[in-house]
Parts: C-alpha cells; structure tokens; sequence
C-alpha cells in the first residue's frame, strides 16, 4: 500500500508498503531516518519514540497505514522543532510542528564543518545530553530526547519524581539513568533562564 | 495482509460485517506486537483510529460514556474525579508513551486477565456498548469476559463505548509487578465503595483465567458494614473484617504459576491489596470533604 | 557494487573541543548521537539489499532427522535458503573453543540454536519463507546442572573433544576445573571460632544491550566481503569468520558501525559469518537484525551458578580458612567458560586476606543456553556469594559487618591465593569508610505536603500498592575484587597506529586503532591522549576497522589501559620523529634542540622550561609522522591446574557500595533508595565518562539484585523469558540515586596509573542490595535475583 505523511514537517510518500510494516520500519528503511531506534518492538524500550500529532508514541506500535495524513516528528527533527517553539513561544504541542516553508529547507544530513556535527545548532535537551554526559552508547537516546523534550515543553520546571515519571517508558542499559536526569535538569534551567532572558 | 482504513463509524461496522476475522487496531499496543513478533498474520487489519467518536467522553448523571480508544493519559487527566479507579488503573498501564495510545477498548477486545483496565471496571460497574451492522447492545462487564483472552463479541461487533458509573464513593487500584514502572501485572485489584447502594465491588486481575470480581468477600463486606452501622457511623473498620474480607479476596483468585509469579504470591498479594485498598477507601470515605481521587 | 552503502563510518574530528587527559572532555561523537545521525550497525543499508533471517531450533537438545527447504526456496522474493551442507568451508567457529557450529548438524544443543539461514528482498518474506522450512527433530534428553552432566550415563554434550581443557578435566561434560590450594584450610579451620556455610544461586544475567546485533555484509569484487558490525573484537572475529568463509583474512574486511552497547555480550560472533555467507552466495549485500526475542538466544549470557562456601574467623573477627566450589553452567558451547572459571577461582575468596584456602571452580557443558562474557566475567557471582558470607560471619560474631570486612581487607603488599602479590594501592578498608561515612539519604521521602502518599518514592512505583504500609528501611554493604586485563598468560596487546601532519597551518594528529567504542567513552580518551602527549587540538579519530593490526577486545576494564596504552606509546614515537626531523632542520640554530626533554604542548615544541623552539607547523611543514605499533602489558602467567598458583592477573581493580533500599515486606517489593559507590580508578582520564561508566555498571549490579534473570526451564532447557516484557532490566524508576566517590591512586605499572574502572561496581552493587535487603526483612536470602515470593514466603 501506499502512505503519506509529514514527517519533521516535510511531506512524505512510502510506496509498496507491507500493511503489517510499522511506522518505525518506514521512517528508517523507506525514508532514510534511522534516528529513531529498534530495540525491542514491543513497546517496553522507547528508544523508537516520536511524536505524532505532538504526542510521544512507540512507533514500533503504530502501524504505518494509521500514520497516514498525520504529523511525525523525530530526532531527526528535533532541534527544528524546538526552534520553532521557542520562536512561537507558549504554542501548544501538536500546533507548533515545522512549518512547511522550513521544512522544506530541512535535510536530514545537514551542512556541517565535520563529521562531529560540532556547528550543528542542536535543541537545548540535545545540548543538555551531551554536556551533562548522558550519552554512552546512545542508543535510547533518540527515544530519550524526544520524550524529554516533550516533557519539558509541558512540564518546564520538573521535580525529580516528574522526570522519572516521564522517562519511566525509556530504558537505558548504559548509564544508570543518573547523568540523563542531570541532562534533563540542566536543560530545564537553561531554558528557564532563557526565558527570563527574553 | 489487508489494511481497512474506514473514515466512519458506520464504515468500520461495515467493514467488520464483510470481514469478521478482520482484527480491529487502534493504540496498536497488543496486536503490534503480535505482527513484528510473527506471532500472528490477520487476514484483515481494521483500522479504529480515524473514527473520531472512539476518541470522545461524555460525563452523563449516572455514568461516564467512554469512547473505546479515548488514551490512558486521558482518563488520568481527566476523568480522575469521576472514574478513579479507572484513572488509577490508567496511570499503571506500561509507559506514557503506551498510555498516550492505547484505551480500555483493547483491554476489552483483547480481554487478557492481565489487562489493567479490568479490576477497575468490575470495581466501579460498567456496560459495554458493541455493535454491529445489525444494531447495538449493551453487555454488563461481568458478562464480559468469557474465558482466557475470549469474550462475549460477536464476530461481527466492534467495541464502541464503556458506559461506566460515576464514582459515589472512593476507589482504589492498586497492581503488583516486579518493576516500579512498565510492567505487565503480575495481579492487580480494584475496590469501589459504593455509598449510594451502601455497597462494595471488586474487581481481580491476572489471577484467574478471566478478571473476576471476589463475590463472596463482596458479600460478607457488605453485611459486615450493614450489621456495624458502619456507613453511618464512619467508624474505622474493625481488623478482624478487614482480614476476613482479604482472606476472601485472596480464595476469590484462581492464579496460576508462571514466569512472571507464582500462584501462591499472586493469592497472597491479592489479599494485602485488598486489605490495604479497604484502609485506603474507608479512610477517605469517613473523611468527609476529601477528594475522591485517588493518591497518585 | 551497484549502488552505495549508507551509514559507512568516517572520520571524526574534533575540532572546537579542548582537553587532554584528566579533563571532562565531551565525546566526539556526542553530536551525532543526539541528532540520530550516528548510525549503528542496524542503521546499515543499501539500496538492493537483502534481509537475512534465521531459522533456530525450537528444542534444545536433539538429533537433526531432516530438513526441507524446498517449499522455502520456492517462494517469489526468497533468494537463498541454507543449511549446513550448504556451508563454504569450515564448520565451527568459537573464541577459546572452535565448538560452535555456523549452522547446526547432527544435533542442535541448546534451544534457539541457527539451524537454516534465508535471505529475501523484505523482512517479511524472509519469515514467511523461514515459517516453510520443516525440521524434523529426534529430542534427546537435557542436560541442565551439574548431576545431569556428571552422571555417569550422561550424554556427551561434546563428543570427541580436544581442546587443551579436555585433557585434564574430570568429565567431558566439564569445561574447565581450576582448583587453587593454598596453606591447609583443614589445619586453619581448627583454630575457627566461628564457622559459617553457605549455598548461593545466582542466576542467569543477560546484557541486555539496546542494540540488537545486526550489521550489512556487501560482497566485493574481488570476491571477498565488506562486513559493517557492532563487536566487541574486530580482529578476534576476523580470525573466526575468514576460516568460515574459506577466505584469506584480507579478503574480509571488517569495519566497526555503531555499537549499541555491548557489556561482554558482543565478545562472541552473533550474525557475521552467517551475513557473509549469505552475501557471497546470493551476489547482493545482507542486512541482518535481530529482534529482541532472536537477541535473547543471538549472544552469551552471564554463567549461572551455585556456589558452596565455608568461612571462619576467630572470635575477634580475624579470618582463619575458607573454602568454596563455584560451579558455573556455561551452556551449549565454551565461549569464554574457561576463562570465567579462571576468574572465578583466582577471585573467590574476595578483597580479604585469607592465607589457607581451598578453592574450586568448574563450569559445565549443559544444553542451557550459552553463556560467556558479561561484564564482572566470573568475578560478579564469587562476590554475591562471599560478601554473603561476610555478613552471616558479622551476625554470627555480633560484629559490625563493616568492621569486619575491613579487619580483612587486603592490602598493597597482600598475597592472593595464586601466590601473586598485589603489587599496587588496594584501598578496601577505605573505600568501605568512605561509603559508610556519607550521610544517609532522608527518611520517609514518600510523604509529601498533604497531598498522601507520592507513590513513585514508593515500592511498587506508579504500581500504588503501598502507601507507606508494610515499608521497612534496610542498609547493607559490600566490596569486590576484579581483575584487569586479559589474564593466565594470555598474549593481550593492543596496536595504535598514530599520525600528525599540518592542515590548514595546523597540526592535526589522527587516531586509528581497531578500538571497539560501545559507548564507554574510549573514542574520548583517544583523543585527550593524543592531545595530551602531541600537543595538538585537532584529532581525528579514524573509524575502527581490520585495516590496523588489532586493539584487543573492550572488556575486562582493559581498553583504556591498553589501546589507551598504545596510543601513548605510539604518539611518544611519532614525538621522537617528530623532534627528530626538528632536531635536523633547527637545531644548529638553538642548542636547547640537544635537550633530551623537549614535549610538544600548543601545537609547539617545547623545552621543560617551557620555551617554544617551533612550532610543529613549521617543523614538519609538508611531511607527515604515522607510527603503528603494538602494545603490551607486562606478561601474566597460567594458573598451576592443581595448585593454581601462577601470577595470572595484570592488575586488581576494587569497588565497594552502600545500598539503602525500602522493601515492602507484605507485598514483598523493593525499592533502592541509593545505592552510594567509592571506587578506586588509579586516574581518571576523563571524570565525567568515570562516574557514568560507575553508575552504570552499579545499575547493571542492581538489576541482577531484584529483577533479572533469564529464566530456562528445567525440564526443557527452554528459555521462558526471552522477552523486554519479561526479562525486565531497571527503569529510571528503579534506579536510586548514585553518588559516586572515586580515589585516584596510581598503579606505577600501568599508563598514566589508570585502573580499569568498568567491571569493579558491577561486583559490589548486587551484594550490597542483596545485605540491604536482607537487613529489612530479617530473611537469609541466598539467591539472585530476590523475587517478591522469596520476601514474602510464597514460592
């Protein structure tokens, strides 16, 4: 079968697609986004966690024929995303997606001054995991970002138990979970200043 | 493998009225599963989530009218003053991101005794409307559920709504699994005062072949409570009762030894969440003014 | 090739990042990571590819009577379907032992072995056309513990063995025996005061890493193959794959993609040769991924095992004797079994001074599933088993389990039971102060501002079965030894091939080695090493590949000291060189060239004093320096296979907990509250990746305490769990908070004095918890993992 949908805000089209195929095969192998991650596909990891509509979802559980006229956000589009929320600061989630002229302009390999990605302008969780070391192998970090940056655009200052509550769908087998909630924490008060900046 | 992408209600029904064995998806939670696992190779994949009217509640007198795939992180948010112990229920069901799509129509549909969502709706008094192209009807939960993972469906019906009643009193669910967050039950229950009909209801899950209400421990609480004026005089509930009333609960179950726990715990545990969840319930009930949500 | 292959490794530069060794440097790859453009193994792919798939047995132990494929073979989209008559050349493959058949013949040994291996244009063609393949099985009996395998009408697992542990072993269903004698416990435990006994089980662990084995095999003209996989060991599966194939080593070329995590359970070959056969025979490249379900029966799992011990100690608390048999169930096939045996044995008696021992360790051939390498290899179960022991003796002594350990402990100078002297700081007595001396973390934090109970501080969790009721608060403590390093005389060396040119006016120093990054961070120190020792800000790191002779695998706490090592040592010889073509070029113009102490710092070079001579630029202009060259710690020595004496370990790496949990004792259910960890990590290159990789390893400890295991049936030898639903590994909110205190005493004998840091808190926590949670409830609790029917009488 044939489905479309937007994916980081830009529209797009899977073609011979097994009806059993689930929206996480087709946005890594069909449309070339293998950010987001198969590691149990079945619902118990989040590493393959995306948001659709604005909402976080396995997407290892969503069959792609569902996704279809819907909107998909992924790591790939992470940082866009956030921008554009804090460009359209206080916008609901779901209505803040990439616009379509942005996303347009979007790729998923962009320009950067080497292989590192340093340059790339990154979202402030996605700085935060970096910064704080709650990047090992990484693997559920994907997963983890976008369900923490969800979090954190409903939740902007989180208590200990908010975040753990909120990540408790995201395993991780690295780190011991200590330095994702100093990432989470640290993102939070980055963003908490930023807004007072503005 | 077909996908069948009905844009109506009426649609789906007519859908399901030409294909019998298609199997209805909307969270995608189990039968996702069951597709990457190769565990299972439906014919006909029907697809729930365009059918806007799944997604919708309505809070009635007597009852809430809960669409089938109204997401768990709905009725936690907002329908924990009228359906608490559902609300309970939801906030222990496996992840946010699972909550965010999965909805009592599953559980029902899938009726594994391992469902969250059952205990709660024995607890709290529930109906659940189906229907097909032939017309509708309601089907009282306690009828429900007819074996292990079967239930009373017609091939050709499709869940709609649960019409479950608006708490009159406190409720309280609890589930024990070996993990603090993301796990299948290894049993679970739930209790619902009923102070309207002076009554109490209970509802078992994952220690029987089908969810199960504990009638017997039902029965001797109700009398128990009559017989003290304890709905009137508010009085804290003896100990004596409140054992007997678990012990009951635990004979009620009917559990088996599997991986994820023995029978002998399952009975067990079943018992303390009983115990602990008449404290819980009757605590708030005698304390008047209080909410009725539940604590978490 | 026809079309490209995506997700290739290349270079990684680091080109705003500072830092040399000691400083929290930020990972190289970390952007990427956080982008989702790093792509792992399963990440690969390409554009005509294939989807291979794999056929396992679906009993354990069984003659193979027939297979029939033709139903398979015959279907639109399937492009190959292989058994073992189909297979190229050699047979078996295997680490230590070449016992483990590509695909079965004869007989499958354990549940979920590869017997037939499709390749088809989609996955789901690949399965429907595996779901035709019918096998025929004739079962036999199981062989699943140490009575079944020593009966003496047991069923060989193996027959006809002749690796170099058949000859001495007692049984050909035994793997490996590694007594050690020392002193005469006999004699010793008459001067006892106290004795305590003890039987332990510990079960059976899985990594459970988050990446699936998986990787692309494309063929290549010359008519070898291009592999890209997650492992831990390039050189060590080349090794195994190329005789597979019957292909020279050069013509498999091996590239490390992404690795998803690792901890041991990538050390073994899962899908490589399997990928390789199916590319060189269909013409196409292969994708191969494993789901979770394939992943529990696609690698190694940690040994189970049942430990025996006995120890006394005087009434003051002065140990007399101990003595133990560890028998450890390696499965189906030896993996590392042996070497786990050695570990065990060498380190069961602990971070205690215990000067007469007797001590055995076996491990079995059964039809369990396989198990080696994971992270604590051998050592993790001895350390369950005898902290145990030190807090039954504590109780029996009415002593302080705490002052008992460290009127024990072992220090600089003690003697271990193979007659080796630990010849570096062994600070057990003061890790174990540091952890008792934090403060504890604050009571009843459940409780909140009128609003009840916040379940999520609770046992139970968002679960909401307790309140408060039934909650019980229990402390307990524990301390492990871990070797480093590949021990028993093996040849462990690893290769750093360094280079440093000028780009852009720049010098830029590039790092290549065949360094398996699972995520631990080695990537990081590479590049703050080469910063440190060429004065350079520039580093690339070369993808890891077998175009560079081998690192040695990232296990054993081993990496950073190793491949760390040879990039020390290869970046001090490109220094040489480099001050070498300065010395000819400058130095009739500044006699201060003739100085032996000249460093490269800046991007200059520089005297002791710290004056600049030249830039590096300037000295090395066009040309550039590459050194490769290998690297090795000092030689270790075979244990004696009746004594085991030897000086068979590298280096001791010691750890030690606190754990604070909150049990619920009706429902039986647990909460760790904290679990504190002071650790000794000789230097930390990097603090930040130090306290993660302790955390994590922690975490791994903790989830063995209460929830994992692999559960396998006794009468089947089938595995029953092999699911994230139901093998469960600890959320964030089962996961208490981890302070971490590291000291840094230097090993003399080791680069910059590191230690390895990765395997030791995985020793400890479990122990620690397991004490903890013994104190709560009272209960003797002699098992791994404690489930909630072992707290609450119901099993």
């Amino acid at each position: 079968m044939r489905v479309n949908f937007t994916v980081n805000g830009r529209p797009q089209e899977a073609d011979d697609v097994w009806e059993g195929e689930s929206l996480l095969y087709v946005l890594r192998e069909r449309m070339g986004l293998p950010g987001s991650k198969n590691a149990c596909e079945q619902g118990e990891c989040g590493s393959c966690t995306v948001r659709l509509d604005g909402v976080p979802v396995c997407s290892c559980l969503v069959a792609a024929g569902q996704v279809e006229g819907r909107e998909v956000v992924t790591v790939e589009g992470l940082a866009e995303f956030a921008k554009d929320r804090a460009e359209h600061a206080g916008c609901a989630a779901g209505t803040c997606g990439t616009s379509l002229d942005a996303a347009k302009k979007w790729e998923a390999k962009p320009g950067q001054d080497s292989q590192t990605g340093e340059g790339v302008e990154l979202s402030p969780i996605q700085q935060a995991f970096i910064d704080a070391g709650a990047v090992q192998c990484g693997f559920c970090t994907p997963g983890l970002l976008v369900a923490a940056d969800e979090m954190l655009e409903r939740n902007p200052s989180p208590t200990d138990a908010d975040i753990r509550e909120a990540l408790s769908g995201n395993l991780c087998r690295c780190t011991g979970y200590e330095k994702i909630l100093d990432a989470v924490r640290l993102a939070a008060a980055r963003q908490e200043r930023q807004g007072e900046a503005v | 493998m077909d996908f069948l992408r009905p844009a109506s209600w009426e649609e789906a029904l007519a859908a399901k009225a030409e294909h019998p064995t298609a199997v209805p998806i909307a969270g995608g939670t189990d039968i996702m599963v069951e597709i990457n696992f190769d565990h299972r190779r439906p014919e006909y994949l029907l697809d729930l989530n365009r059918i806007e009217l799944l997604r919708e509640w309505e809070v009635g007198e007597e009852n809430v009218r809960l669409g089938a795939s109204v997401p768990y992180t709905q009725i936690m948010e907002n329908l924990r003053t009228e359906l608490p112990g559902l609300a309970l229920a939801s906030h222990t069901v496996a992840s946010p991101q699972i909550r965010n799509r999965g909805g009592v129509g599953g559980n029902l549909g899938t009726a594994s005794p391992a469902g969250d969502a059952h205990p709660a709706l024995l607890a709290a008094g529930a109906e659940v409307e189906v229907e097909s192209v032939r017309g509708s009807r309601f089907i009282p939960i306690d009828e429900f559920y007819t074996g292990v993972k079967r239930n009373a469906l017609q091939p050709d019906e499709l869940i709609k709504t649960v019409h479950i009643k608006k708490a009159d009193g406190p409720q309280q669910y609890s589930k024990v699994g070996t993990r603090n967050a993301m796990v299948i039950a290894v049993c679970a229950f739930g209790l619902a005062l009923h102070p309207e009909t002076r009554t109490v209801r209970t509802g078992i899950g994952s220690a029987a072949p089908t969810p199960i209400r504990a009638k017997e421990a039902e029965a001797f609480l109700n009398a128990a409570l009559e017989e003290g004026g304890f709905w009137d005089n508010g009085k804290i509930i003896t100990p004596s009762v409140a054992k007997q009333f678990a012990d009951l609960c635990s004979a009620a179950a009917n559990p088996i030894d599997d991986v994820r726990g023995t029978a002998k715990y399952r009975r067990h545990a079943v018992g303390i969440m009983a115990r602990r969840q008449l404290g819980w319930t009757w605590e708030q009930y005698r304390g008047s003014g209080r909410t009725l949500e539940g604590a978490a | 090739m026809a079309g490209t292959t995506t997700g290739i490794p290349r270079d990684v530069t680091q080109n705003h990042v500072k830092g040399g060794i000691g400083e929290s440097t930020l990972r190289p790859d970390g952007t990427l990571k956080v982008t989702g453009e790093f792509a792992y193994s399963s990440d690969m792919w390409h554009e005509d590819m294939l989807w291979g798939q794999i056929l396992r047995s679906t009993v354990a132990h069984a003659e193979i009577v027939s297979i029939d494929t033709a139903e398979a073979l015959a279907m639109d989209g399937v492009y190959a379907v292989l058994t073992h008559e189909d297979l190229p050349a050699a047979k078996n493959y295997g680490m230590e032992f070449q016992d483990t058949p590509v695909l079965a013949y004869g007989k499958v040994r354990h549940h979920g072995e590869p017997v037939v291996l499709v390749a088809a244009d989609h996955p789901e063609t690949a399965r429907r056309a595996a779901a035709k393949v019918v096998i025929e099985y004739r079962e036999l009996p199981v062989i699943t513990d140490e009575a079944s395998a020593t009966a003496p009408d047991a069923i060989l697992v193996h027959e006809n063995r002749d690796d170099h542990h058949s000859g001495h072993v007692p049984h050909p269903n035994i793997v490996h025996r590694q007594p050690i004698i020392r002193g005469n416990a006999d004699e010793a435990a008459k001067r006892a005061d106290v004795i305590v006994k003890g039987e332990y089980t510990f079960g059976m662990q899985d990594q459970a890493f988050l990446g699936p084995e998986s990787g692309l095999a494309v063929p290549a003209e010359d008519g070898g193959v291009d592999l890209y996989v997650a492992t831990q060991w390039l050189h060590s599966d080349l090794k195994q794959i190329a005789p597979c194939l019957g292909l020279p080593e050069e013509k498999v070329r091996m590239t490390m993609a992404g690795v998803g995590g690792a901890f041991g359970g990538r050390e073994d070959i899962s899908m490589q040769i399997l990928a390789s056969i199916l590319a060189l025979r269909t013409g196409k490249p292969v994708k191969m991924v494993y789901n979770r379900y394939e992943s529990f029966f696609g690698h190694v799992h940690r040994h189970p095992a049942k430990l025996y011990y006995e120890h006394g100690a005087t009434k003051d608390g002065k140990l007399t004797h101990m003595k133990c048999k560890i028998v450890l169930d390696g499965g189906a096939y030896a993996s590392s079994t042996a070497s786990v045996v050695g570990n065990a044995s060498s380190l069961s008696v602990g971070p205690y001074v215990i000067e007469d021992v007797e001590i055995e360790a076996i491990g079995l051939y059964t039809n369990n599933p396989p198990c080696g390498a994971m992270r604590g290899f051998g050592a993790v179960q001895a350390c369950f088993a005898y902290e145990a022991q030190m807090d039954k003796l504590a109780a029996k002594l009415g002593m302080d389990p705490v002052e008992l350990r460290q009127l024990n402990a072992m220090e600089q100078g003690t003697i271990m039971p193979t007659g080796q002297v630990v010849d570096s700081p062994a600070p057990v007595a003061e890790l174990l102060r540091i952890v008792k001396a934090r403060p504890m973390p604050p009571e009843r934090q459940w409780e909140t501002a009128g609003e009840g109970a916040d379940v999520r501080a609770l046992p139970g969790g968002l679960s909401n079965t307790s309140h408060g009721e039934g909650v019980v608060r229990g402390v307990g403590y524990a301390v492990g030894i871990k070797n480093v390093g590949f021990s028993e005389g093996f040849d462990d060396y690893s290769t750093a091939k360094i280079r440093i040119e000028v780009i852009n006016g720049e010098a830029v120093a590039t790092v290549h080695t065949a360094m398996a990054e699972v995520g631990q961070g080695g990537v990081t120190i590479h590049a703050q090493i080469a910063r440190t020792e060429l004065g350079v800000q520039q580093v690339t790191i070369h993808p890891a590949d077998t175009q560079v002779g081998s690192a040695g695998s990232t296990s054993a706490g081993r990496q950073t000291y190793m491949t760390g090592g040879a990039i020390k040592n290869s970046c001090a010889i490109v220094r040489e060189k480099v001050l070498e073509i300065g010395r000819r070029k400058f130095g009739s113009y500044h006699p201060a060239w003739a100085n032996a102490e000249l460093l490269l710092e800046g991007g200059k070079v520089v005297t002791d004093g710290g004056e600049a001579l030249a830039t590096i630029a300037d000295v090395l202009e066009d040309q550039a320096v590459e050194v490769e060259e290998e690297w090795r710690h000092r030689p270790t020595q075979a244990f004696d296979l009746v004594t085991g004496q030897g000086d068979g370990h590298v280096q001791y790496a010691f750890a030690a907990h606190r754990a604070v949990v909150e049990v619920d004792t009706e429902l039986g259910l647990v909460k760790v509250i904290e679990l504190a960890c002071a650790q000794d990590v000789g230097k930390a290159l990097n603090p930040l990746s130090v306290i993660g990789q302790i955390q994590g390893g922690t975490t791994q400890g903790l989830g063995v305490a209460v929830m994992e295991e692999i559960i396998v049936d006794p009468k089947t030898a089938k595995v029953r769990n092999p699911s994230f639903t139901d093998y469960l590994i600890p959320t964030i909110l089962d996961t208490p908070t981890i302070p971490v205190d590291y000291l840094e005493l230097a090993d003399p004998n080791a680069p910059y004095g590191v230690r390895g840091i990765g395997e030791a808190p995985t020793l400890s926590s479990t122990p620690a918890v397991l004490a903890a949670i013994r104190a709560a409830t009272g209960l003797e609790l002699n098992k791994t993992p404690v489930r909630p029917e072992a707290l609450t009488g119901t099993l």
